[in-house]
């Protein structure tokens, strides 16, 4: 039996579930982390998520599946990029827990086809804003990863050559 | 030593830090800063292949022995791990955990690989599974901000029923 593809993440975060709530939908503290992303998820089901990119492309617009502020929160995942695999939407889940004054945030990237070249992706990305998301929450210094270094030259000379 | 070969990496966990490869191999491999964030447990490592390793609890027990497999100051470490306590998980057999750490932009990446040599249940690896994301994020925060997390949790149930059922 072949199992699909699914990314599983945990970090504990010295912070509140409402801070992390907030600085995973509101664009205005996630593009302070999430390597200059704008990312709008507040919203009911059937609402959009939307982010858009430092260069000011919009780089998401999926549905808003779950949200329970501030302990659970799903939407899809479709990057809208023309550099990226074009395949159906994912689906992202984000669980909240108090834990001892900290939060304990879960992150589960799931729905993949087999062999998936999103799913790669992901899979080195999450960790990158995941680890970035605690250090600015904790320390009020975000990272710059290599990583997103990267992406966002590359994002900028597709758009050079647009 | 250990064939390495016959070990398959079931649980890969990757954490960014904002800081060197020298604080993060020092953290990984001092008592000094072991014993803050990985459950005031004491790291006992004789720095070279084949040397030993321990992870001794503040009575003194020891609760994992092991090997080191590499020793790359700076870019690898990979010890054997048998867990010696509690003395039920002794029927556990070896794994092999691995951090391997790099320079990304001015972070550090670190990818700790949990290693196993036998077809090992998903109820047996929960125990990394829910460990080393509270450690890692413990020794990050140590690291960035001084403090470590106020982490303490006890083994999964499914994991000690799994080992009860061990032979």
């Amino acid at each position: 039996m072949t199992e699909k593809p699914k990314f599983v993440y945990v970090t504990y975060i010295a912070s509140t579930p409402e801070k992390v709530w907030d600085a995973l939908t509101k664009p205005d503290i996630s593009e302070k982390y999430w390597f200059g992303y704008r990312v709008a998820a507040e919203g009911k089901p059937g609402d959009l998520m939307t982010a858009t990119s430092p260069a000011g492309k919009l780089s998401h617009r999926d549905p808003i599946i779950e949200s329970d502020p501030p302990r659970r929160l799903v939407y899809g995942w479709k990057p809208l990029e023309k550099d990226k695999p074009d395949e159906r939407p994912s689906r992202v889940t984000f669980e909240l827990e108090p834990f001892k004054g900290q939060t304990r945030l879960t992150v589960i990237h799931d729905e993949f086809d087999e062999g998936s070249k999103i799913y790669a992706m992901i899979s080195k990305g999450w960790p990158a804003v995941l680890s970035s998301l605690k250090s600015f929450l904790e320390t009020g210094r975000a990272l710059e990863s290599s990583w997103s270094e990267e992406d966002r030259k590359s994002t900028a000379s597709a758009e050079t050559h647009a | 030593m250990i064939d390495t070969a016959k070990f398959k990496p079931k649980t890969v966990y990757v954490i960014y830090i904002a800081s060197t490869q020298e604080q993060v191999w020092q953290a990984l491999t001092s008592s000094e800063f072991t014993r803050k964030y990985f459950w005031q447990r004491d790291v006992e490592l004789e720095p070279k292949p084949g040397g030993a390793f321990a992870l001794r609890l503040p009575d003194g027990r020891v609760n994992v022995r092991g090997r080191v497999v590499a020793y790359d100051p700076l870019r690898k470490l990979s010890t054997t791990w048998q867990v010696e306590w509690p003395e039920e998980f002794r029927k556990l057999p070896a794994c092999l955990v691995t951090y391997e750490l790099a320079q990304a932009g001015e972070a550090v990446r670190l990818t700790m690989t949990e290693s196993h040599s036998w077809d090992v249940p998903d109820a047996i690896l929960s125990g990394g599974r829910s460990g080393w994301p509270a450690i890692l994020s413990s020794l990050k925060s140590l690291l960035e901000g001084g403090r470590p997390l106020a982490i303490a949790m006890e083994p999964p149930k499914e994991m000690i029923e799994a080992i009860k059922g061990l032979r």
